[in-house]
């Protein structure tokens, strides 16, 4: 399974991600990551280029309300239908409001590197 | 039992940094340490900058503070002010760090939402709006913009009728630190260093009074660096920095005592401490036996350090508080010139007043109450302090050597492997956390159930962002446009001719010319860093 993992926005935030990707490579998985400040444009283009099963963004700036329904309505445009999660420094009481944009999942603040390997590992 | 079956039983100790521990330390781990030759206030400075340190003036308490608008901004100026206080921080939000105006589309949603919103000469001069620049000293927290702001600080003074050679201030503008960790950055590495000199250059002619950089080991820590390599890194920032500027022809002495550093504390005590008093004597060297600085304070490790947010928890987020009273304390016999603190709730929420004070309270405590500020460097002459400084200066100065092989600090940032170095042991960290081979009191040890802690954001004030947005758009019908493009031409003229843009975007920005605009005009003549992807 192959997984895009992105920075959405302008926020520079990325030792979490890294640190992610670090963790799903040793579990066994493979894993590309876009950089920073990636438009919701640029990040599905890259997910299609490289044929991503599923695209996990990440956002701890607080606008990712805004951006999961840019990204929602994007991938609807497309016709893009793969998985996709919404992680960083997600409020708890954003996580319904989120969820209700069409992710599949949503980790908020304070969730344990084993709890996302094994969600990704249960879409295997 | 023998003696040495006794010793095999104790578990072998390394800091963070890899450096071993002894259970004991003796006159015999100082002999090559010349520490009765050291005295607080002379080179090579490993005791302090100053002879009488915290006696004669105890550090400087300064704590990061954002507001989104210009107009917040000028009435937080005015409380302090009324109330004694002669310096702010001034936040940014993430638009105007990144260079883009309010209105610009990659801006939606992000307008005010991290730190003030500035577009144009226009929102400095209702910031500081009847407020004596003579009286304040402004720090600004902006890094890939940097030019544009200290330009425009520049500007509202010249504006204002004050005499810019007498102006202080500080600027961190430290671009390199953004390609390891924070990401503001925007051009490529050498174009980046070529903006930063362009202000240090700037200053040293017109602004000698200002402090146009301060070198930022504490967020490339805070990205998962050891201590070790948050000073080595640091140091080639600043000789990176430093060799730009002789490069035009400055002196060292005209420039180098108006860098400062910017460290981050937390981990290991002692670990701390000898960081910070061998990377002082490592410096202090550095400039005296290579950049051959005459002047005793161009030898100076300036610093504000801190405790980081990267050692406090959100499991029993009281305990922050004493964690950050350690931390204080470290700082303080380490002998830093200013301090802050995060707030005890700050590893999970926006920090309430209440939080903010009990920041406060801790390092006036430390001041008033416990003594640290009586003599200088209290911990001077200890056998393990002593020992571990000397060994700190020797490890970064062999971490700055392991640069020198990756091509230098500019070549090892092009190519990703100084991030990938950092962001490697943020991951061994990380997973040392959640194994719980790396100890952390509420998090990995003596946990107990708790509530969920109420995470939030200042609410985003989308009206706020729209009479921003509205503003920006007036004025640029109401200026004179022809004016403004003849001087966005004359950035343009001087990028590509490869001159200081300070005198041509001051004078641009005079006439409102906005951050977005100017930096679109560099960005057409420069490009844009192309991030390296290592995973």
């Amino acid at each position: 399974m192959k997984i895009l993992l992105s920075k959405p926005g302008l926020d520079g935030h990325d030792v979490g991600v890294k640190v992610l990707a670090y963790a799903l490579k040793d579990a066994g998985f493979d894993v590309a990551y876009t950089g920073l400040r990636k438009s919701v444009e640029e990040i599905l283009e890259m997910a299609q280029k490289q044929q991503a099963d599923v695209i996990g963004l990440s956002i701890l700036s607080g606008t990712h309300l805004i951006i999961a329904e840019h990204f929602r309505n994007c991938m609807k445009e497309r016709g893009i239908q793969i998985p996709w999660v919404v992680g960083g420094n997600i409020p708890a009481r954003d996580v319904d409001p989120l969820m209700k944009l069409g992710p599949d999942k949503v980790f908020p603040t304070g969730t344990q590197l084993k709890e996302v390997v094994e969600y990704f590992k249960s879409l295997t | 039992m023998t003696e040495s079956t006794k010793k095999e039983k104790l578990k072998e100790v390394f800091l963070e940094s890899g450096i071993p521990v002894k259970p004991v330390y003796t006159r015999k781990d100082v002999e090559d340490c010349r520490m009765e030759e050291e005295l607080p206030g002379q080179y090579p400075f490993t005791r302090g900058i100053h002879a009488e340190m915290y006696r004669k003036r105890p550090f400087t308490i300064r704590q990061y503070a954002g507001f989104a608008s210009p107009e917040e901004t000028n009435e937080r100026f005015h409380f302090l002010l009324e109330n004694g206080q002669t310096g702010l921080n001034v936040a940014f939000d993430l638009p105007t760090q990144c260079g883009l105006d309010s209105d610009s589309p990659e801006a939606y949603g992000e307008v005010g939402r991290v730190g003030m919103t500035v577009d144009s000469l226009e929102d400095f001069e209702i910031a500081f709006q009847n407020i004596d620049l003579n009286q304040i000293t402004v720090s600004l927290t902006i890094n890939g913009a940097a030019i544009v702001l200290i330009a425009m600080y520049f500007a509202l003074a010249e504006k204002w009728g004050y005499d810019i050679s007498q102006l202080r201030g500080t600027a961190q503008n430290d671009i390199l630190k953004e390609f390891i960790g924070r990401g503001t950055w925007i051009f490529p590495v050498d174009k980046s260093v070529k903006l930063v000199v362009d202000t240090i250059e700037y200053c040293a002619q017109h602004v000698p009074k200002y402090s146009p950089v301060s070198v930022c080991g504490y967020h490339i820590r805070e990205s998962g660096a050891n201590p070790v390599q948050e000073m080595a890194y640091a140091f080639c920032i600043a000789k990176a920095y430093s060799d730009g500027s002789l490069r035009r022809g400055l002196d060292i002495d005209e420039f180098a005592s108006r860098l400062s550093f910017n460290f981050d504390i937390h981990g290991n005590f002692f670990e701390q401490v000898a960081k910070f008093r061998g990377g002082r004597r490592l410096w202090a060297k550095i400039m005296r036996e290579e950049y051959h600085a005459q002047n005793d304070n161009s030898c100076w490790l300036r610093m504000i350090a801190g405790g980081g947010g990267g050692g406090l928890t959100k499991e029993q987020p009281e305990n922050n508080i004493i964690r950050s009273a350690y931390y204080a304390l470290v700082s303080a016999l380490s002998g830093t010139q200013t301090m802050a603190l995060c707030s005890y709730d700050e590893a999970y929420t926006i920090p309430t007043e209440k939080a903010a004070e009990l920041s406060l309270r801790t390092m006036q405590i430390l001041i008033h109450e416990t003594g640290v500020c009586d003599t200088a460097d209290p911990l001077g002459g200890s056998y393990y302090v002593e020992a571990l400084t000397s060994r700190f200066e020797e490890e970064i100065r062999e971490e700055m050597i392991k640069v020198e092989a990756w091509g230098g600090i500019e070549q090892a940032i092009e190519t990703g492997k100084i991030q990938e170095s950092v962001s490697r042991q943020a991951y061994i960290r990380e997973t040392g956390l959640q194994q719980g081979t790396i100890p952390k009191v509420g998090l990995n040890m003596f946990v107990r159930e708790e509530e969920a802690k109420p995470v939030d954001f200042h609410p985003y004030n989308e009206e706020a962002a729209n009479r921003q947005i509205a503003k920006v758009r007036r004025l640029r019908e109401h200026r004179d446009n022809a004016k403004v493009n003849k001087l966005l031409a004359h950035i343009r003229e001087d990028a590509m001719a490869d001159r200081n843009l300070m005198p041509s975007i001051i004078a641009a920005v005079k006439e409102y010319a906005t951050v977005g605009e100017v930096i679109g005009v560099l960005k057409a003549c420069y490009g844009k860093f192309q991030e390296p992807i290592f995973i």
